[in-house]
Protein backbone atom coordinates (compact mmCIF):
# COMPACT_ATOMS: atom_id res chain seq x y z
CA UNK A 1 0.00 0.00 0.00
CA UNK A 2 3.04 2.29 1.04
CA UNK A 3 4.88 1.22 -2.41
CA UNK A 4 1.55 2.06 -4.39
CA UNK A 5 1.18 5.46 -2.62
CA UNK A 6 4.49 6.35 -3.09
CA UNK A 7 4.27 5.08 -7.25
CA UNK A 8 0.84 7.47 -7.00
CA UNK A 9 3.10 10.30 -5.49
CA UNK A 10 5.63 10.01 -7.88
CA UNK A 11 4.03 10.21 -10.72
CA UNK A 12 2.10 13.33 -9.54
CA UNK A 13 5.86 14.89 -8.95
CA UNK A 14 6.49 13.95 -12.63
CA UNK A 15 3.35 15.71 -13.36
CA UNK A 16 4.36 18.76 -11.39
CA UNK A 17 7.76 18.85 -12.86
CA UNK A 18 6.63 18.30 -16.40
CA UNK A 19 3.82 21.49 -15.63
CA UNK A 20 6.87 24.01 -14.31
CA UNK A 21 9.23 23.05 -17.06
CA UNK A 22 6.82 23.65 -20.21
CA UNK A 23 4.44 25.89 -19.10
CA UNK A 24 2.14 23.72 -19.10
CA UNK A 25 -1.79 24.90 -18.24
CA UNK A 26 -2.77 21.38 -17.26
CA UNK A 27 -2.98 20.61 -13.02
CA UNK A 28 0.02 18.87 -12.49
CA UNK A 29 -2.18 15.33 -10.99
CA UNK A 30 -3.65 15.42 -14.17
CA UNK A 31 -0.57 15.33 -15.60
CA UNK A 32 0.94 12.56 -13.51
CA UNK A 33 -2.91 10.39 -14.65
CA UNK A 34 -1.69 10.76 -18.37
CA UNK A 35 1.53 9.49 -17.34
CA UNK A 36 0.38 6.69 -15.04
CA UNK A 37 -2.29 5.70 -17.95
CA UNK A 38 0.43 5.33 -20.39
CA UNK A 39 2.90 3.59 -17.59
CA UNK A 40 -0.25 1.24 -17.31
CA UNK A 41 -0.61 0.34 -20.74
CA UNK A 42 3.05 -0.32 -21.04
CA UNK A 43 2.92 -2.82 -18.19
CA UNK A 44 0.02 -3.99 -19.40
CA UNK A 45 -2.58 -2.94 -16.10
CA UNK A 46 -1.33 -2.32 -12.19
CA UNK A 47 -0.54 -4.17 -9.76
CA UNK A 48 -2.55 -5.79 -7.32
CA UNK A 49 -1.96 -3.30 -4.47
CA UNK A 50 -2.24 -0.16 -6.60
CA UNK A 51 -5.62 -1.39 -7.81
CA UNK A 52 -6.60 -1.74 -4.46
CA UNK A 53 -5.03 1.79 -2.99
CA UNK A 54 -6.74 3.49 -5.71
CA UNK A 55 -9.83 2.08 -5.50
CA UNK A 56 -9.67 3.13 -1.44
CA UNK A 57 -8.77 6.87 -2.50
CA UNK A 58 -11.52 6.55 -5.06
CA UNK A 59 -13.89 5.63 -3.27
CA UNK A 60 -13.55 8.41 -0.14
CA UNK A 61 -13.26 10.85 -3.08
CA UNK A 62 -16.32 12.65 -1.18
CA UNK A 63 -14.29 13.03 1.73
CA UNK A 64 -11.17 15.03 -0.43
CA UNK A 65 -13.75 17.71 -1.27
CA UNK A 66 -14.74 18.40 2.96
CA UNK A 67 -11.89 20.55 3.19
CA UNK A 68 -12.60 23.10 0.26
CA UNK A 69 -16.29 22.44 0.00
CA UNK A 70 -16.05 23.94 3.86
CA UNK A 71 -14.14 26.84 2.27
CA UNK A 72 -18.11 28.28 1.05
CA UNK A 73 -18.24 30.01 4.56
CA UNK A 74 -15.76 31.97 2.98
CA UNK A 75 -17.77 32.60 -0.01
CA UNK A 76 -21.30 33.18 2.00
CA UNK A 77 -21.84 37.09 0.79
CA UNK A 78 -20.33 36.67 -2.89
CA UNK A 79 -23.21 33.56 -3.22
CA UNK A 80 -25.96 35.68 -1.43
CA UNK A 81 -25.14 38.27 -3.63
CA UNK A 82 -24.81 36.64 -7.46
CA UNK A 83 -27.07 33.91 -6.27
CA UNK A 84 -29.56 34.48 -9.17
CA UNK A 85 -26.93 34.20 -11.80
CA UNK A 86 -24.96 31.71 -10.55
CA UNK A 87 -28.38 29.33 -10.19
CA UNK A 88 -29.45 29.80 -13.51
CA UNK A 89 -25.67 29.55 -14.89
CA UNK A 90 -25.50 26.02 -13.00
CA UNK A 91 -28.65 24.28 -13.78
CA UNK A 92 -28.78 25.45 -17.71
CA UNK A 93 -25.47 24.84 -18.46
CA UNK A 94 -25.79 21.47 -16.73
CA UNK A 95 -28.99 20.48 -18.60
CA UNK A 96 -27.45 21.95 -21.91
CA UNK A 97 -24.59 19.71 -21.41
CA UNK A 98 -26.93 16.29 -20.56
CA UNK A 99 -28.71 17.15 -24.03
CA UNK A 100 -25.37 18.09 -25.82
CA UNK A 101 -23.76 14.55 -24.78
CA UNK A 102 -26.81 12.17 -24.65
CA UNK A 103 -28.09 13.16 -27.90
CA UNK A 104 -24.81 13.19 -30.15
CA UNK A 105 -24.06 9.70 -28.56
CA UNK A 106 -27.44 8.20 -28.95
CA UNK A 107 -27.35 9.71 -32.92
CA UNK A 108 -24.64 9.08 -33.89
CA UNK A 109 -24.40 5.10 -32.23
CA UNK A 110 -27.91 4.73 -33.45
CA UNK A 111 -26.76 5.31 -37.25
CA UNK A 112 -24.31 3.22 -36.57
CA UNK A 113 -26.28 0.41 -35.41
CA UNK A 114 -28.47 0.99 -38.39
CA UNK A 115 -25.47 0.69 -41.00
CA UNK A 116 -24.61 -2.57 -39.35
CA UNK A 117 -27.92 -4.32 -39.77
CA UNK A 118 -28.04 -3.11 -43.47
CA UNK B 1 -13.95 19.41 35.68
CA UNK B 2 -13.98 22.84 36.28
CA UNK B 3 -14.90 25.26 33.09
CA UNK B 4 -11.99 26.97 33.76
CA UNK B 5 -10.03 24.47 33.14
CA UNK B 6 -12.59 23.18 30.46
CA UNK B 7 -12.06 26.44 28.57
CA UNK B 8 -8.11 25.70 28.89
CA UNK B 9 -8.55 22.57 27.09
CA UNK B 10 -10.72 23.77 24.39
CA UNK B 11 -8.21 26.92 23.96
CA UNK B 12 -4.95 24.63 23.77
CA UNK B 13 -6.98 21.67 21.39
CA UNK B 14 -8.60 24.18 19.02
CA UNK B 15 -5.63 25.29 17.89
CA UNK B 16 -3.55 22.67 16.96
CA UNK B 17 -4.24 21.19 13.35
CA UNK B 18 -5.43 17.50 15.00
CA UNK B 19 -8.73 18.45 16.21
CA UNK B 20 -10.12 19.70 13.00
CA UNK B 21 -8.55 16.68 11.31
CA UNK B 22 -10.22 14.03 13.46
CA UNK B 23 -13.57 16.39 13.36
CA UNK B 24 -13.45 16.12 9.51
CA UNK B 25 -12.98 12.50 9.42
CA UNK B 26 -15.36 11.79 11.91
CA UNK B 27 -18.05 14.47 10.03
CA UNK B 28 -17.44 12.35 7.24
CA UNK B 29 -18.17 8.81 8.56
CA UNK B 30 -21.45 10.25 10.06
CA UNK B 31 -22.70 11.94 6.83
CA UNK B 32 -21.45 8.37 5.61
CA UNK B 33 -23.88 6.60 7.85
CA UNK B 34 -26.69 9.35 7.13
CA UNK B 35 -26.18 8.35 3.44
CA UNK B 36 -26.66 4.79 4.03
CA UNK B 37 -29.45 5.41 6.18
CA UNK B 38 -31.51 7.18 3.84
CA UNK B 39 -30.93 4.63 1.37
CA UNK B 40 -28.27 6.40 -1.29
CA UNK B 41 -30.83 9.56 -2.00
CA UNK B 42 -28.82 11.73 -3.67
CA UNK B 43 -30.11 14.70 -1.68
CA UNK B 44 -28.14 13.29 1.35
CA UNK B 45 -24.86 13.48 -0.29
CA UNK B 46 -22.22 13.02 1.92
CA UNK B 47 -20.11 16.05 1.11
CA UNK B 48 -23.33 18.12 1.11
CA UNK B 49 -24.00 16.85 4.64
CA UNK B 50 -20.15 17.37 5.85
CA UNK B 51 -20.04 20.87 5.32
CA UNK B 52 -22.86 21.89 6.17
CA UNK B 53 -21.98 20.30 9.68
CA UNK B 54 -18.33 21.50 9.62
CA UNK B 55 -19.56 25.04 8.38
CA UNK B 56 -22.13 25.13 11.53
CA UNK B 57 -19.19 23.80 13.94
CA UNK B 58 -16.75 26.74 12.84
CA UNK B 59 -19.22 29.45 12.76
CA UNK B 60 -20.93 28.30 16.31
CA UNK B 61 -17.21 27.98 17.44
CA UNK B 62 -15.69 31.09 16.03
CA UNK B 63 -12.81 29.05 14.20
CA UNK B 64 -11.60 30.89 11.58
CA UNK B 65 -10.98 28.70 8.17
CA UNK B 66 -7.83 28.67 7.73
CA UNK B 67 -7.80 27.64 11.30
CA UNK B 68 -9.82 24.91 9.89
CA UNK B 69 -7.75 24.54 6.87
CA UNK B 70 -4.51 23.76 9.20
CA UNK B 71 -5.61 20.67 10.40
CA UNK B 72 -8.14 19.54 6.97
CA UNK B 73 -5.28 20.49 4.36
CA UNK B 74 -3.73 16.58 5.19
CA UNK B 75 -7.14 15.44 3.54
CA UNK B 76 -6.70 17.96 0.97
CA UNK B 77 -3.74 17.01 0.18
CA UNK B 78 -4.85 13.51 -0.70
CA UNK B 79 -6.94 15.23 -4.04
CA UNK B 80 -3.19 15.22 -5.79
CA UNK B 81 -2.37 11.21 -5.48
CA UNK B 82 -6.57 10.11 -5.94
CA UNK B 83 -6.52 12.37 -9.61
CA UNK B 84 -3.46 10.25 -10.43
CA UNK B 85 -5.16 7.11 -9.57
CA UNK B 86 -7.83 7.70 -11.92
CA UNK B 87 -6.08 6.16 -14.56
CA UNK B 88 -6.29 3.24 -12.87
CA UNK B 89 -10.28 2.96 -13.82
CA UNK B 90 -9.85 4.70 -16.98
CA UNK B 91 -6.85 2.13 -18.32
CA UNK B 92 -9.62 -0.62 -17.36
CA UNK B 93 -12.09 0.77 -19.38
CA UNK B 94 -9.53 1.19 -22.34
CA UNK B 95 -10.54 -1.56 -24.39
CA UNK B 96 -14.39 -0.36 -24.65
CA UNK B 97 -13.17 3.30 -25.00
CA UNK B 98 -10.91 2.26 -28.28
CA UNK B 99 -13.91 0.03 -29.91
CA UNK B 100 -16.78 2.82 -29.59
CA UNK B 101 -13.94 5.61 -29.63
CA UNK B 102 -15.26 7.86 -33.01
CA UNK B 103 -18.55 8.86 -31.23
CA UNK B 104 -17.35 8.70 -27.83
CA UNK B 105 -14.84 11.65 -28.48
CA UNK B 106 -16.98 13.48 -30.58
CA UNK B 107 -20.29 13.26 -27.79
CA UNK B 108 -16.83 14.38 -25.29
CA UNK B 109 -15.89 17.28 -27.65
CA UNK B 110 -19.45 18.49 -28.09
CA UNK B 111 -21.10 17.87 -24.44
CA UNK B 112 -17.66 19.57 -22.70
CA UNK B 113 -17.92 22.69 -24.79
CA UNK B 114 -21.64 23.26 -24.14
CA UNK B 115 -21.54 22.52 -20.42
CA UNK B 116 -18.49 24.32 -19.62
CA UNK B 117 -18.43 27.42 -22.08
CA UNK B 118 -22.42 27.87 -21.56
CA UNK B 119 -22.02 28.29 -17.93
CA UNK B 120 -19.38 30.99 -18.35
CA UNK B 121 -21.62 32.73 -20.92
CA UNK B 122 -24.88 32.45 -19.06
CA UNK B 123 -23.12 33.75 -15.95
CA UNK B 124 -21.70 36.89 -17.78
CA UNK B 125 -24.42 37.56 -19.37
CA UNK B 126 -26.91 37.64 -16.39
CA UNK B 127 -23.73 39.76 -14.81
CA UNK B 128 -21.89 37.87 -12.57
CA UNK B 129 -18.41 39.25 -11.56
CA UNK B 130 -15.00 37.58 -13.10
CA UNK B 131 -14.53 35.11 -10.28
CA UNK B 132 -17.27 33.66 -10.30
CA UNK B 133 -17.95 33.32 -13.90
CA UNK B 134 -14.46 31.91 -14.06
CA UNK B 135 -15.41 29.61 -11.10
CA UNK B 136 -18.13 27.94 -12.93
CA UNK B 137 -16.84 27.01 -16.26
CA UNK B 138 -15.06 23.92 -15.09
CA UNK B 139 -17.79 22.91 -12.88
CA UNK B 140 -18.97 19.63 -14.63
CA UNK B 141 -15.68 18.19 -13.98
CA UNK B 142 -14.37 15.95 -11.20
CA UNK B 143 -12.73 18.68 -8.26
CA UNK B 144 -9.37 18.14 -8.11
CA UNK B 145 -9.38 18.81 -11.97
CA UNK B 146 -11.84 21.69 -11.38
CA UNK B 147 -10.37 23.37 -8.82
CA UNK B 148 -6.89 23.42 -10.71
CA UNK B 149 -8.18 24.72 -13.62
CA UNK B 150 -10.18 27.58 -11.70
CA UNK B 151 -7.37 28.56 -10.02
CA UNK B 152 -5.25 28.80 -13.25
CA UNK B 153 -7.46 30.91 -14.90
CA UNK B 154 -8.04 33.39 -12.16
CA UNK B 155 -11.07 31.79 -9.98
CA UNK B 156 -11.47 30.73 -6.70
CA UNK B 157 -11.04 26.91 -5.90
CA UNK B 158 -13.29 26.52 -2.73
CA UNK B 159 -16.14 28.27 -4.64
CA UNK B 160 -15.26 25.95 -7.54
CA UNK B 161 -15.57 22.79 -5.26
CA UNK B 162 -18.91 24.59 -4.07
CA UNK B 163 -20.25 24.65 -8.15
CA UNK B 164 -18.78 21.22 -8.63
CA UNK B 165 -20.66 19.83 -5.68
CA UNK B 166 -24.18 21.47 -6.80
CA UNK B 167 -24.03 20.27 -10.11
CA UNK B 168 -23.49 16.77 -9.50
CA UNK B 169 -26.17 16.80 -7.06
CA UNK B 170 -28.34 18.25 -9.57
CA UNK B 171 -27.39 16.11 -12.53
CA UNK B 172 -27.17 12.91 -10.09
CA UNK B 173 -31.37 14.19 -9.34
CA UNK B 174 -32.74 14.79 -12.78
CA UNK B 175 -30.10 13.41 -15.43
CA UNK B 176 -32.21 10.06 -16.62
CA UNK B 177 -35.11 11.75 -16.25
CA UNK B 178 -34.34 15.24 -18.80
CA UNK B 179 -32.52 12.39 -21.06
CA UNK B 180 -35.69 9.88 -21.53
CA UNK B 181 -37.92 12.81 -22.04
CA UNK B 182 -35.58 13.44 -24.80
CA UNK B 183 -36.06 10.21 -26.19
CA UNK B 184 -32.40 9.26 -25.02
CA UNK B 185 -32.72 5.68 -23.55
CA UNK B 186 -29.93 3.57 -24.19
CA UNK B 187 -27.43 3.08 -20.99
CA UNK B 188 -24.16 4.30 -22.87
CA UNK B 189 -25.54 7.95 -23.79
CA UNK B 190 -27.22 7.90 -19.99
CA UNK B 191 -24.52 7.26 -18.61
CA UNK B 192 -21.80 8.74 -20.49
CA UNK B 193 -23.79 12.00 -20.17
CA UNK B 194 -24.01 11.98 -16.53
CA UNK B 195 -20.29 11.25 -15.90
CA UNK B 196 -19.61 13.76 -18.20
CA UNK B 197 -22.04 16.83 -16.90
CA UNK B 198 -21.92 15.76 -13.23
CA UNK B 199 -18.67 13.76 -12.85
CA UNK B 200 -18.25 11.56 -9.68
CA UNK B 201 -21.49 12.02 -8.19
CA UNK B 202 -23.28 11.96 -11.36
CA UNK B 203 -21.10 8.46 -11.85
CA UNK B 204 -22.46 7.11 -8.85
CA UNK B 205 -26.76 7.53 -9.99
CA UNK B 206 -25.42 5.79 -13.30
CA UNK B 207 -23.91 2.77 -11.02
CA UNK B 208 -27.46 2.77 -9.17
CA UNK B 209 -29.47 2.41 -13.47
CA UNK B 210 -26.91 -0.64 -14.33
CA UNK B 211 -23.41 -1.85 -14.07
CA UNK B 212 -22.78 -0.78 -18.37
CA UNK B 213 -24.66 3.19 -17.47
CA UNK B 214 -21.82 3.39 -14.84
CA UNK B 215 -18.93 2.39 -16.64
CA UNK B 216 -19.76 4.59 -19.72
CA UNK B 217 -19.91 7.16 -16.87
CA UNK B 218 -16.66 6.69 -15.21
CA UNK B 219 -15.13 6.87 -18.38
CA UNK B 220 -16.97 10.19 -19.57
CA UNK B 221 -15.86 11.49 -15.71
CA UNK B 222 -12.02 10.84 -17.00
CA UNK B 223 -11.93 11.55 -20.31
CA UNK B 224 -14.02 14.96 -19.45
CA UNK B 225 -11.66 16.09 -16.48
CA UNK B 226 -8.79 15.63 -19.01
CA UNK B 227 -10.52 17.36 -21.87
CA UNK B 228 -11.43 20.00 -20.02
CA UNK B 229 -7.60 20.63 -18.39
CA UNK B 230 -6.55 20.86 -21.74
CA UNK B 231 -8.59 22.77 -23.40
CA UNK B 232 -10.59 25.42 -21.31
CA UNK B 233 -7.21 27.50 -20.30
CA UNK B 234 -7.17 28.33 -23.88
CA UNK B 235 -10.73 29.02 -24.69
CA UNK B 236 -11.83 30.88 -21.92
CA UNK B 237 -9.10 33.91 -22.24
CA UNK B 238 -11.00 33.47 -26.27
CA UNK B 239 -14.46 33.81 -24.62
CA UNK B 240 -13.84 35.99 -22.36
CA UNK B 241 -13.49 39.16 -24.56
CA UNK B 242 -16.79 38.54 -26.55
CA UNK B 243 -18.81 38.66 -23.08
CA UNK B 244 -18.06 42.11 -22.52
Amino acid sequence: MIAAFALLLAFQLAGEALRVALHLPVPGPVIGMGLLLVYLIARRGPSESLRTTSGTLLQNLSLMFIPAGTGVMLHGARLFDEAGPILVALVASTVLGLAATGLTLHFLTRKRKQEASR
Amino acid sequence: MSPESMTEIWVYLSAQPLLWLTLTLAVYLLALALHRKAKGHPVVNPVLVSVSILVVLLLVTGTPYQRYFDGAQFVHFLLGPTTVALAVPLHAQLKRLLAMGGPLLIALVVGSLTAGLSAYAIGALLGASTPTVISLAPKSVTTPIAMGVAERLGGLASLTAVFVILTGIFGAIFADGILRRLGVKDDASIGFALGLASHGIGTARAFQLSEQTGAFAALAMGLNGLFTAITLPWLLPLLAPLLK
